[in-house]
């Protein structure tokens, strides 16, 4: 039996531990918002915070995770009570298809765990990993950058000191 | 010892000490080359401009010359070494902050003397000690193809170096102790391939500057110690001499695919500060890319495997008892793309035991190709690895390293991994 802490809570589940963490998230534990694409880490949809870092989830053993905590954008609010992130996302309309959505949510929020004052570059290479296929990488963009504001931070020139 | 004969040795030794500062300052005292006007860039010599263009590509000056995210040549990137960081210099044609106002004189005594226009000594993290080798003709056309470039007005930040190196007079004291340029004559018994290799190895590529080991004052070892491998941004590069650790044979022909695409499918894709390397070599010469195969070939011609490739070891069995919690954390990280049969191996790249990592006889790149992945170094379409940095911790890392070692390793035993783990995390940041 493996514990892990995911979105604040404790879960249960009897797998192997070498089974990857978006295996078990999405079918012992039913969180479907982090998504497979391609199992090799190279497309970024299974993307998940671990200890607020974000990690390919397809490729991170279960067993690996021990007591640091997991974040899916499960965590991150609801549809009636959306996170800043997420509710940058639908102000912006940042999603097409949607299938890379959860990770690159859960990307920009890492980012913005980090620093709310991020540098456009820093954005860019934060949120470079994840690929989207529909081409909204303009308003994905826009929305890391409405939610780094809803924060009370935003993106800054490097030029420029911040008060 | 009297009082009196103790004081007199202690003013002699004074003395002495004053006496070879003296003479290190006038030796280290070289005037400055007054400034010129930007030359015009519609001045150059077209031909000259792209034969520079291929001899930068060659020496790989954008490497040190370009800090990320930063502008080509513009400088700022952060030469880490013992005894602090040297950042790169801006080599575009701007009038204050690069070389604009630096005669073809001034630019051919910093490449082959390590001497600034302003008469000011240079690092040898500036490798001069190989571009002291350069034709005339050659520096005339690097000269060239620099002063064309875009300027950029930019300045790299300061030096941070412990003192009291921050005074560079000290630097003639080094010179005199390492820096001592003998011409490259041409060995006849060589075909001309091979000494036009050793021509662009030797100088503009500087190949040994990490490949060779170094130093106290970190000057490079010569003789039976040359291209015995070295140590580059946080990286092992191993020897290419007779003690190549590879266990496929470094033919001209593998060489030469491995410097043009950045991956070898006898050997790995190139890692670390060799990917840039590949990159610049992938839009350099074709035939002095074939040279320097030629030259390298050569120099492991003796290696292990160019007498007899031995058959890959795969000790998988032996290898899960021993380190069952890799074993698990390879299934479950690793496998999807590495085991015998994944996609990726089937497309045809080299499976683990190819490459030379696990070989080598210390585990920093294993560690760092773990830590940091791989990055297509040469087209957007090349090699790829995740990096793992952010997803395991130092003691899963080293659970791996010592699994892979165990089921494909050759060479000395890794121990104290995690330890080494942690260190190669620290300066990698």
């Amino acid at each position: 039996m493996i514990k892990l802490k995911i979105n604040g809570a404790v879960a249960r589940a009897d797998v192997d531990p070498a089974t990857p963490l978006l295996y078990v998230l999405r079918d012992d534990l039913g969180l479907h918002a982090a998504k497979f694409g391609c199992g090799l880490g190279q497309c970024g949809s299974c993307t998940v915070l671990v200890d607020d870092r974000p990690v390919f989830a397809c490729l991170l053993p279960v067993g690996a995770i021990g007591t640091r905590a997991v974040t899916t954008v499960e965590g991150l609010g609801t549809a009636e009570a959306p996170g800043t992130v997420q509710r940058a996302f639908l102000d912006e309309q940042a999603g097409q298809c949607g299938y890379c959505i959860p990770g690159m949510i859960a990307r920009a929020e890492g980012l913005l765990r980090r620093t709310t004052t991020p540098t456009e570059e820093e954005v860019r290479s934060a949120m470079a990993p994840s690929l989207c296929r529909c081409g909204t990488h303009m308003r994905i963009l826009r929305a890391v950058r409405r939610a780094a504001a809803a924060r009370g931070g935003g993106v800054v020139d490097p030029a420029e000191p911040v008060a | 010892m009297t009082k009196a004969c103790a004081l007199k040795l202690f003013v002699t030794m004074v003395a002495l000490v004053l006496a070879a500062l003296v003479v290190l300052l006038v030796m280290a005292h070289r005037p400055a080359i007054a400034p010129i006007a930007r030359p015009d860039p519609r001045g150059f010599d077209p031909g000259a401009i792209a034969r520079g263009a291929n001899l930068a590509r060659l020496g790989n000056c954008v490497s040190c010359h370009q800090a990320a995210g930063g502008r080509p040549y513009a400088g700022g990137y952060p030469v880490k070494t013992p005894f602090g960081t040297i950042h790169g210099s801006n080599i575009t044609p701007d009038a204050t902050t690069g070389i604009g106002g630096w005669s073809r004189t001034a630019f051919a005594q910093a490449m082959r003397e390590g001497v600034g226009r302003d008469g000011s000594h240079l690092y040898p993290a500036f490798p001069y000690t190989h571009y002291a080798g350069v034709t005339d003709g050659d520096i005339d056309a690097l000269y060239a193809f620099l002063m064309t470039r875009p300027a950029v007005h930019a300045t790299p930040p300061a030096n941070d170096l412990i003192p009291p190196l921050g005074f560079r007079p000290l630097l003639a004291g080094w010179k005199l102790l390492f820096f001592h340029p003998r011409p490259l004559g041409a060995v006849r018994s060589q075909s001309a391939a091979w000494n036009r290799g050793r021509y662009i190895g030797e100088t503009l590529a500087h190949c040994s500057a990490c490949h060779s080991p170094r130093g106290l004052l970190q000057q490079e070892k010569r003789g039976d110690a040359a291209y015995d491998g070295g140590w580059s941004g946080g990286w092992y590069a191993p020897p290419i001499n007779p003690r190549s650790p590879a266990v496929r044979a470094w033919t001209p022909e593998r060489l030469y695919a491995y410097f043009r695409t950045g991956l070898s499918r006898h050997h790995a894709a190139a890692a670390g500060p060799m990917g840039p390397v590949t990159y610049n070599l992938a839009r350099a010469a074709p035939a002095d890319v074939h040279a320097l195969a030629t030259y390298y070939a050569w120099w492991m011609r003796d290696a292990p495997a160019a007498r007899a490739e031995p058959p890959l070891p795969d000790r998988r069995a032996l290898a899960e008892r021993q380190h069952r919690d890799g074993a698990r954390l390879y299934a479950g990280a690793c496998a999807t793309c590495h085991e015998p049969g994944a996609p990726m191996v089937v497309a045809g790249r080299p499976v683990l035991p190819l490459g030379t990592p696990l070989h080598e006889d210390n585990p920093r790149d294993t560690i760092q190709i773990i830590l940091q992945g791989l990055r297509p170094p040469v087209e957007a379409s090349g090699p790829y690895m995740p990096a793992y940095a952010d997803a395991l911790t130092d003691r899963q890392i080293a659970d791996i390293v010592g699994y892979l070692k165990a089921r494909h390793g050759t060479g000395p035993a890794w121990t104290d991994l995690e330890d080494k783990v942690a260190k190669a995390r620290k300066e990698s940041r």
